[in-house]
């Protein structure tokens, strides 16, 4: 269905749950998922509040064509204030939990307060109950999946829930779904922690329906698909290669972050690569990779599902981690490999399974032992206090730090503060690649300039999945630009950030952009959604919900100096590749970016820019 | 001259054995060789022929057959793909 119009209010101090109408204005205004959630949220929070205290809300929304059959309806978001930054979050999942949370009868799930003992909240259709979770507690998010679809008796609830790490408050700790989808980034994963919430656990049996135009959505969503199907990208490179295929492509381009944004190619780059992952191990002469995966309602079915060597030490004597699971994808590739120039792509996927089994998030974690290894190789870090040998390239110690942050043991704690924390313990603040607490993703910001921008401004912190500019800087969807010069990209990244605020409220996955046009997405909506999805009305929409975040980070105490990089990229210039002697040109495009945004010079949305988004 | 072919992806099936666990394959080619005759040469089909660099440099489809190599040059090529 489009919206079920009903909310799910659940208030973990009191322990009462209520069912609400859904504000079809605000629908009408910011669609679903991102856009809904985060109106809720902002109308609802202090902006000042401790992400982590019981003030703050953690939300789970659908949006209006999760669970229909629009290729890749599937998705849902978590929205709350996030401990890693102290700005919005908001992480985006696959997998089956989303539309199964439509099937029960719900848009959103809106969790207050916290529980006074570790609790799990159980939704089926109608019937949502508030039940004990002290026995999942301190468990994986793996064996709390296992254990309650046993207590259940039901092998198809859904569940999504952390690991031992949101337990623990690991600032980028994950909410986990189906095993190993992630809802990854800015530390969600926490904040349910900090409520005493161990996992939703929901079964829907009352399908989809109440769509406005049912025969025009069947007939629309089937040529939509076939779009998608036709398309070289979307129909076989993505199936085929998945995002991994794109480690060579970023690498030969020199825009690799590598050694903790030292270098911006890594010589290791094809051995943890797709067409490694394609290829008989000489161990085995099994290749890692198994198959591909398609999240509920997907036609493109990007996802890798792996097995790992069974003779490498990280699982010689662990034979649970034998079975097929989730990884490598292209971000966790690189922030468990490049960044820190480890090139055993065994170790990559035991760390990724590690990941995913106690819920924590790749890049992040990655990325800040790209940082513990810099300061070890300084001088700063040493063995006794990291418990290893750490120096760039050494998978012993990306795994031993993965096992002991996944435990919330040794330095496995201060390895779960994220980089810019440990950077700023250790006297060295500088040395955390990240914007606004959260690191960075898989591209280097002097190599492709747009990205430079997009992480500058993403209002969860760096983020790649805000304004994938790589698209047109790289692989020329829609139309190439020159990723080295930073004239046009101001234009470009708004117009990404505006499209995916509209992707990212509408239920549907930001990979079906790379065959189609938001134009192609309208009349989807359309045809499933009441009142006027016009293209002018969508246009504006995202730039409303941009500008909505943007709001609330500011009052949250953001300025213009956090739209910033950190001074390695503005500073130490690419020393290969195509970049080569060039920085990031971030204080050029800032301005340029400010006045099309429409906001004064200090990056706050003007009176009349407030006005004409009716914020 | 000596250059570099690469071919990634679903092309990877365009080269010798003995380059497929590296995707590089170096070869002599006359001077004056173009993106577009290197191509051509190895019956690369035009529907996978999509990301195509020099160097790390892009090149478009309507300068390949302009862009002459030259000694030492890497040509990496790529059928459609994309990621995230």
């Amino acid at each position: 269905m489009a919206w079920t119009r009903k909310i799910l209010r659940v208030n973990l101090t009191d322990r009462t749950c209520k069912s609400e109408p859904l504000n079809m204005q605000w629908a009408q205004d910011y669609l679903g998922q991102r856009g809904l959630a985060t109106k809720y949220l902002v109308s609802e929070i202090d902006p000042k509040v401790d992400p982590l205290s019981p003030d703050n809300k953690i939300i789970w929304a659908t949006g209006p064509l999760t669970g229909t059959m629009a290729s890749t309806g599937g998705r849902y978001s978590v929205v709350t204030k996030g401990p890693l930054t102290g700005a919005i979050a908001c992480s985006n999942s696959g997998g089956y939990f989303g539309a199964e949370l439509k099937f029960a009868g719900w848009d959103m799930v809106i969790i207050e307060g916290r529980a006074s003992s570790p609790v799990y909240l159980s939704i089926e259709n109608d019937k949502v109950e508030i039940r004990d979770a002290s026995h999942l507690w301190g468990k994986t998010v793996w064996e709390t999946e296992e254990a309650i679809k046993a207590a259940h008796q039901d092998p198809q609830v859904r569940v999504s829930c952390i690991g031992r790490t949101g337990e623990a408050g690991v600032l980028y700790a994950a909410i986990v779904n189906d095993l190993h989808r992630a809802a990854g980034r800015s530390g969600v994963g926490a904040v349910a922690g900090s409520k005493n919430l161990k996992a939703l656990v929901v079964r829907g049996t009352l399908g989809v329906g109440n769509l406005a135009n049912p025969k025009e959505f069947m007939k629309v969503t089937y040529e939509k698909k076939k779009i998608l199907k036709e398309n070289a990208v979307t129909g076989q490179g993505l199936p085929t290669y998945g995002t991994q295929v794109l480690m060579n492509v970023i690498n030969e381009i020199g825009a690799m972050p590598t050694r903790n944004h030292k270098d911006v190619q890594f010589e290791g780059a094809r051995k943890i690569s797709a067409e490694a992952m394609h290829e008989p191990r000489e161990s085995d002469g099994k290749a890692q990779l198994v198959n591909n995966q398609g999240c509920f309602g997907c036609t493109i079915a990007c996802g890798r599902i792996s097995k790992i060597d069974q003779t490498h030490y990280t699982v010689v004597n662990s034979p649970k981690y034998w079975g097929a699971s989730g990884g490598l994808e292209y971000e966790a590739a690189w922030s468990l490999g490049c960044a820190n120039g480890v090139d055993d792509i065994e170790a990559l996927q035991y760390a990724n399974m590690l990941c995913n089994e106690d819920g924590f998030d790749p890049i992040s974690f990655g990325a800040t032992i790209g940082a513990v290894m810099e300061l070890y190789e300084m001088g700063v870090l040493t063995k006794e206090e990291i418990g290893i040998e750490a120096p760039f390239g050494s998978a012993r110690a990306l795994t031993f730090l993965a096992e002991q942050t996944a435990r919330g043991e040794g330095f496995g704690k201060i390895v779960g503060l994220g980089s810019k924390r440990l950077c700023e313990k250790y006297g060295h603040p500088e040395l955390s690649m990240s914007v606004k607490g959260q690191e960075f993703p898989a591209y280097d910001a002097r190599g492709v300039q747009g990205m430079g921008l997009t992480y500058a401004t993403s209002n969860r912190g760096a983020c790649h999945l805000r304004s994938y500019t790589i698209s047109s800087e790289v692989l020329g969807i829609p139309v190439k630009t020159d990723p080295l010069t930073t004239e046009g990209k101001p234009a470009l990244v708004k117009a990404f950030q505006d499209a995916t605020a509209v992707v990212d409220s509408s239920g549907l996955c930001v990979f079906t952009t790379f065959a189609w046009a938001l134009s192609d997405i309208q009349p989807q909506l359309q045809a499933a959604c009441e009142g006027d999805w016009s293209m002018e009305k969508l246009d504006l929409m995202g730039e409303r919900i941009w500008n909505m975040e943007r709001q609330f980070n500011n009052a949250a105490g953001f300025t213009r100096k956090d739209d910033d990089l950190p001074p390695r990229l503005k500073n130490e210039a690419a020393k290969a590749g195509p970049a080569k002697g060039l920085v990031s040109g971030i204080d050029k495009m800032i301005p340029e970016y400010y006045e099309l945004r429409g906001w004064d010079t200090e990056g706050r949305p003007t009176a009349e820019t407030v006005a004409r988004l009716g914020l | 001259m000596r250059v570099t072919l690469k071919l990634y992806a679903s092309l990877s099936d365009f080269l010798p054995d003995e380059a497929k666990r590296t995707n590089e394959w170096p070869m002599d080619v006359p001077e004056g060789t173009t993106v577009g005759d290197m191509i051509a040469r190895h019956q690369l089909p035009a529907r996978l022929v999509h990301l195509v660099l020099v160097n790390g440099h892009f090149i478009p489809p309507v300068s390949r057959d302009a862009r002459a190599l030259v000694d030492n040059d890497v040509l990496a090529i790529w059928p459609p793909v994309a990621g995230g």
